[in-house]
């Protein structure tokens, strides 16, 4: 931000600026140069961050009410929905905002995925929200522990048991993990006060994410370089805010109508029935938005070998900026990685869907298939589709919408492509 | 904007069919015309009274409802029985209280804040008078069980005489919507086992369909409220919408550019 030449009108605003720049800030973030041919789909990170601060608020004010203790999560919960004044509707808001966030974190990357927005310069944003997608599934996954229901207890048990597949160590540290020799009392406690922690942690790494954003600035649809400011941008403020509040808007009709009107839709009946260590459910689920990762872990036989594919299909989506060699950010110009981007999509829909389903017979080869796919898609189709697709001309900016364009860095096409034009 | 809505609704019917699929049950639920359904959904004050009537006669001997204060009974989005109405019926019960300042337990009878009376004094009490099964609490029932309400009104019908083949331990009942068809409860409900005060004639369907009924309340104790804010935030935020919508376009009309 050393090009902000901001100086505050009063006296005291500029006494104050030179002592914490917090005014600057304030300027840079209202003039921020936002290509102006953003769609609806770059609308989902103010929609994240509203997610984000929601599920902050619902949870202290939750947190205030909630007894984390074997014996009484439940009946505090049941507190809540009964007796706390409103407490149905901040515990419906932060069950189901989890839901909402998921949706809304796939969506947001799914977006970067068509666009390229993963690409160089943001290949640390990139990174950067990946962690936070990492540290969410934590968070969401210790938040359904503690209402200390059937699928809260056998999924912390499922869960923490994978670290026993871990050669060695792997026992102790699923000890360590749980206080104890199984999931009890000491586990509900530590998940409580890192389900606490962790969205704070969040919360600072989506200041890095934001502050990473502007420096290079915002992709956009078009995915080439533009000038900033310019004839192609338009200020944050109040362009860019009317509109993610517009989308913002029609986002909370969607929330609202699962708050009032389906609250336990999205999660699983069993949840309703307090934890019994003696009783197992008939199956095991996790929340929708892990059944992906889910199948992926359930499609490899070996144990060791389920939990590090499982890992790895998320860590690998961290090297995706180098393993995708094409030079071209936007799918609009790239008509192979289109469909391939596709094929993706439905893919990880196909795993979620085989992830619900019991792990046998037909399914179970689904998920497999689905799962080596989704591996060949990072690591085979996408260095290979850089070097061999004929990629389509790009536009000089987004005012004038000539061919001819380039990136700073150089295009896949070669320059006789461009003569030919 | 109209293929952003598209996508959008394409994503999450995706998502929702994905879980409504795995919903599904083998046998399909019976169901009647709940009240409390839909948007505007309301419960229907006489059938809850009924409703608790029927739990107090037939489940309560064995089921307990331990998050319910006999308070609820009279508070507003229940069945609605006045505060005198409450009062009696808390008083019909006895509740240890203690210990008093000689250190003794004692009973009283119960009062409006007291916490519905369990059937047993614990779960190995319960275990032993059900044959080894645990009548499970039926506070929050009706959320527990995939189905919902159906589910619970199709179990209470879904008595019948097991297929021919199948061997029935003693004290295990066939029940055709049950998870495994076994359970151990006997059928509760027959023709004429309770009597209605208000007159309505007591079919097992009138039965099943008034526990339910009640049951769903006792579940969801807030659910006209949660239905009355909702359809208010609901309109309140298209309505926003709309007027923000205009805004924007007001705004980017300075632009070139649609949105």
């Amino acid at each position: 931000m050393s090009e902000h030449n901001y100086q505050p009108k009063s006296k005291f605003g500029k006494w104050f600026n030179d002592r914490l720049p917090l005014l600057t800030l304030a300027n840079h973030l209202t003039d921020y140069p936002t290509p102006k041919n953003l769609n609806y789909w770059w609308t989902f990170g103010g929609i994240l961050t509203f997610c984000l601060i929601t599920q902050i608020i619902t949870g202290l004010v939750l947190a205030m009410h909630y007894i984390a203790h074997a014996d009484l999560a439940f009946s505090s919960v049941e507190h809540i929905m009964r007796d706390v004044n409103y407490g149905w509707l901040i515990r419906y808001i932060h069950a189901n905002g989890a839901s909402m966030f998921f949706l809304a974190v796939y969506i947001h990357i799914f977006r970067s995925l068509f666009y390229g927005s993963y690409k160089a310069p943001r290949e640390i944003i990139w990174i950067l929200g990946i962690m936070i997608y990492l540290l969410m599934m934590a968070a969401a996954f210790m938040g359904y522990v503690l209402p200390w229901g059937q699928m809260s207890f056998w999924g912390a048990t499922v869960i923490t048991n994978l670290f026993s597949a871990i050669p060695l160590v792997g026992e102790s540290i699923t000890t360590w993990l749980w206080g104890g020799y199984s999931v009890d009392n000491p586990t509900l406690t530590r998940f409580f006060t890192l389900h606490y922690l962790i969205p704070f942690l969040i919360l600072g790494l989506v200041v890095l994410h934001i502050w990473a954003l502007h420096v290079p600035g915002n992709n956009n649809p078009i995915g080439i370089d533009i000038k900033k400011p310019s004839k192609d941008t338009v200020s944050f403020h109040p362009y860019i805010v009317v509109k993610d509040l517009f989308a913002l808007l029609l986002f909370l009709i969607l929330f609202a109508f699962f708050v009032f009107y389906s609250p336990n839709v999205l999660g699983h009946a069993d949840n309703y029935i307090e934890a019994n260590p003696l009783v197992t459910p008939a199956h095991i689920v996790p929340e929708w938005y892990l059944l992906p990762f889910y199948a992926i872990l359930r499609s490899i036989p070996d144990k060791l070998m389920g939990v590090i594919a499982m890992l790895s299909a998320i860590l690998i989506l961290a090297a995706l900026p180098w393993l995708d060699t094409s030079k071209i950010r936007s799918a609009v110009f790239r008509p192979l990685y289109k469909q391939f981007y596709w094929i993706l999509v439905l893919d990880v829909l196909i795993l979620g869907y085989v992830g619900a389903m019991p792990a046998e017979g037909l399914y179970l080869l689904i998920a497999r298939i689905g799962t080596a796919y989704y591996f060949a898609h990072f690591l085979i189709i996408l260095p290979i589709l850089g070097k061999v697709e004929k990629t389509l001309p790009l536009p000089m900016s987004i005012s004038e919408p000539i061919l001819g364009g380039s990136l700073n860095a150089e295009p896949a096409r070669s320059k006789e492509d461009f003569q030919k034009l | 904007m109209l293929k952003f809505v598209k996508y959008f609704s394409l994503i999450f019917f995706l998502i929702s069919s994905n879980l409504v699929s795995s919903a599904e049950n083998a046998e399909k639920l019976l169901t009647t015309d709940w009240t409390f359904k839909g948007p505007f959904g309301k419960f229907d004050r006489a059938s809850l009274q009924r409703g608790y009537q029927v739990y107090q006669e037939v489940c309560a001997s064995c089921h307990s409802l331990k998050y319910m204060s006999y308070r609820n009974l009279s508070e507003e989005g229940g069945p609605e029985f006045s505060v005198q109405e409450a009062k009696a019926i808390a008083a019909n019960f006895e509740i240890l209280d203690g210990p008093n300042p000689e250190g003794e337990m004692f009973t009283r009878p119960a009062r409006l804040s007291d916490k519905f009376a369990m059937p047993y004094a614990n779960e190995e009490e319960a275990k032993s008078a059900n044959g080894g099964a645990y009548p499970p609490d039926m506070s929050v029932l009706v959320k527990a069980r995939k189905g919902g309400a159906d589910y619970v009104y199709s179990v209470l019908l879904g008595y019948e005489d097991p297929p021919v083949g199948m061997k029935l331990d003693d004290g295990v009942h066939y029940n055709k919507y049950m998870y495994g068809n076994k359970i151990k409860m006997p059928a509760p409900l027959s023709e004429g086992l309770v009597e209605y005060a208000d007159g309505t004639s007591a079919t097992e369907q009138q039965m099943a369909k008034d526990v339910v009924s009640f049951l769903m309340w006792t579940a969801e104790p807030h659910l006209e409220q949660r239905h009355k804010i909702g359809f208010r935030a609901i309109v309140y935020l298209i309505i926003l919408s709309i007027l923000v919508y205009f805004s924007m376009k007001k705004i980017w009309s300075r632009i070139e550019t649609e949105v």
